[in-house]
């Protein structure tokens, strides 16, 4: 099975909060009516300028398996592997809220509006986060339908967790996303820069924890995997996804 | 109050349409446009670093106050560069070939601007001999390197090390910044400095500037 979704864009608007933090501001904070104004105002300009899309495929362990190889370049040994073997389904995607939205942020950047810029990267970046989430809730729907309490679906992306980000490749030379617009460089940098790869495994939500003690791990700075892990035995999520760069 | 501190004041809360104001009234009282940035202007920017370094202000609010610095900052130029008033020093900027990313090198630039550094940016995507012959043929002090692919990494050690092939080393300072750059990168590539966010580069940079002078 292979899917494009498109969502309207008011379905993918994120989290307040989560904006405000990947603006170094935390949580409880009271904020000052300029930023708040500042802050709707990103979220509306996003409204009106995404294009949220994604494509999906099903993927057997086997091949996956090469898709995962990549290039070679991975760490020695990695989560992945040990979160893929006991998957029971496994599906690769692409996600992107389109590039009308950087248009728009470089754009501000030209005017002299750094405020309203930067605020509209975060708002975009955790727009993008919040695809693979949503993603994450619709697929695959079969596993989910099969064992709705115990299955768990979450994602992985190349550049993260020890999955090298040269096996950006391989997963675009299988999935074909230039079919939603979505291209890749020759530094494995996607374009739309606002946009989100890598496999969706599904699966009995231990698999899915491991200690962020890895070598890789001391390089990475948000750690997501912290955040989603304490949900896994409460409800089905995907959590917070990585963005295709390794080690942000 | 005086006129410098209401410029300082004003720039805090990110007025830029009262800063510009202001330092035009400061121009008509016929005060030094040198004495206007440095007391009134960077003055302000200080205290709003100072601010975002202790979290008791936020990105935004330092965003904010960098605009307004820009609207100061717009009125002055011409007149300092009249005056051969020299700027905090001359810093290259850009995203390094094959890396899209420019948000924090954005903010770098706006920051050291509002530091009093004049910034030449060269956008990203850029070539390694585009920073050396840029930062050699504008007088430029420091060169600023952002990356945020672990494939993009290595260009940052072709720049370190075409500074070095072209006999600038010393001359001009490199400092290394973006997601996956650490302080043990930039040492193992022969980088003079790491920032790890645009506040801290900004320090850095004004210490390598001022070893340079």
């Amino acid at each position: 099975m292979k899917e494009r979704v498109d969502w309207p864009p008011v379905e993918t608007v994120p989290d307040r909060a989560e904006v405000l933090r990947l603006q170094g501001i935390p949580g409880g904070v009271a904020l000052p009516r300029r930023i708040v104004q500042i802050l709707d105002e990103a979220m509306a300009v996003y409204t009106e300028a995404a294009e949220p899309r994604a494509l999906v495929q099903d993927i057997s362990c086997e091949a996956f398996a090469a898709v995962y190889r990549g290039e070679g370049r991975n760490a020695p040994v990695t989560p992945i592997e040990g979160v893929v073997d006991r998957a029971k389904t496994l599906m690769l995607f692409v996600a992107t809220v389109g590039g009308c939205v950087t248009e728009r942020i470089r754009d501000l950047f030209a005017r002299n509006e750094p405020a309203h810029a930067a605020m509209l990267d975060s708002v975009a970046s955790a727009a993008t986060d919040r695809l693979a989430l949503l993603l994450g809730h619709r697929y695959p729907a079969a596993a989910r339908d099969a064992a709705p309490n115990d299955v768990r679906t979450l994602g992985y992306s190349p550049g993260y967790c020890g999955w090298h980000v040269s096996g950006q490749r391989a997963l675009f030379e299988t999935l074909g996303p230039e079919a939603i617009g979505v291209t890749l460089n020759a530094s494995f940098l996607m374009d739309p820069l606002k946009s989100v790869s890598g496999v969706l495994v599904a699966g009995p939500g231990e698999i899915h924890r491991f200690k962020p003690s890895w070598a890789f791990c001391a390089d990475c700075r948000d750690k997501p995997c912290l955040g989603r892990m304490p949900s896994l035995p409460i409800a089905s999520t995907a959590g917070a996804m990585s963005r295709g760069v390794e080690g942000a | 109050m005086s006129i410098l501190s209401d410029i300082a004041a004003g720039l805090q809360k990110g007025e830029d349409d009262r800063v510009a104001e202001l330092v035009r009234q400061a121009l008509d009282e016929n005060r030094e446009a040198v004495t206007i940035l440095n007391e009134g202007l960077i003055a302000g920017m200080r205290v709003v670093g100072e601010q975002f370094r202790v979290r008791e202000i936020f990105l935004p609010d330092v965003l904010l106050a960098a605009r307004a610095m820009y609207a100061g900052l717009g009125l002055l130029k011409p007149l300092l560069a009249r005056d051969g008033i020299p700027t905090a020093g001359k810093v290259v900027i850009g995203s390094v070939q094959g890396d899209l990313h420019d948000i924090g090198k954005n903010l770098v630039g706006i920051m050291l601007a509002g530091a009093g550094f004049e910034v030449i940016d060269l956008g990203n995507d850029v070539a390694p001999h585009r920073f050396v012959d840029e930062a050699r043929d504008r007088g430029a002090s420091v060169i600023g390197l952002s990356a945020l692919l672990t494939t993009t990494m290595p260009v940052m050690k072709d720049v370190v090390d075409l500074v070095r092939s072209q006999g600038l080393h010393g001359k001009v300072r490199v400092i290394v910044g973006g997601a996956p750059v650490s302080d043990a990168w930039a040492r193992q590539i022969g980088a003079d400095a790491y920032g790890y966010d645009a506040a801290s580069a900004v320090e850095r940079i004004r210490t390598l500037a001022g070893a340079q002078a």
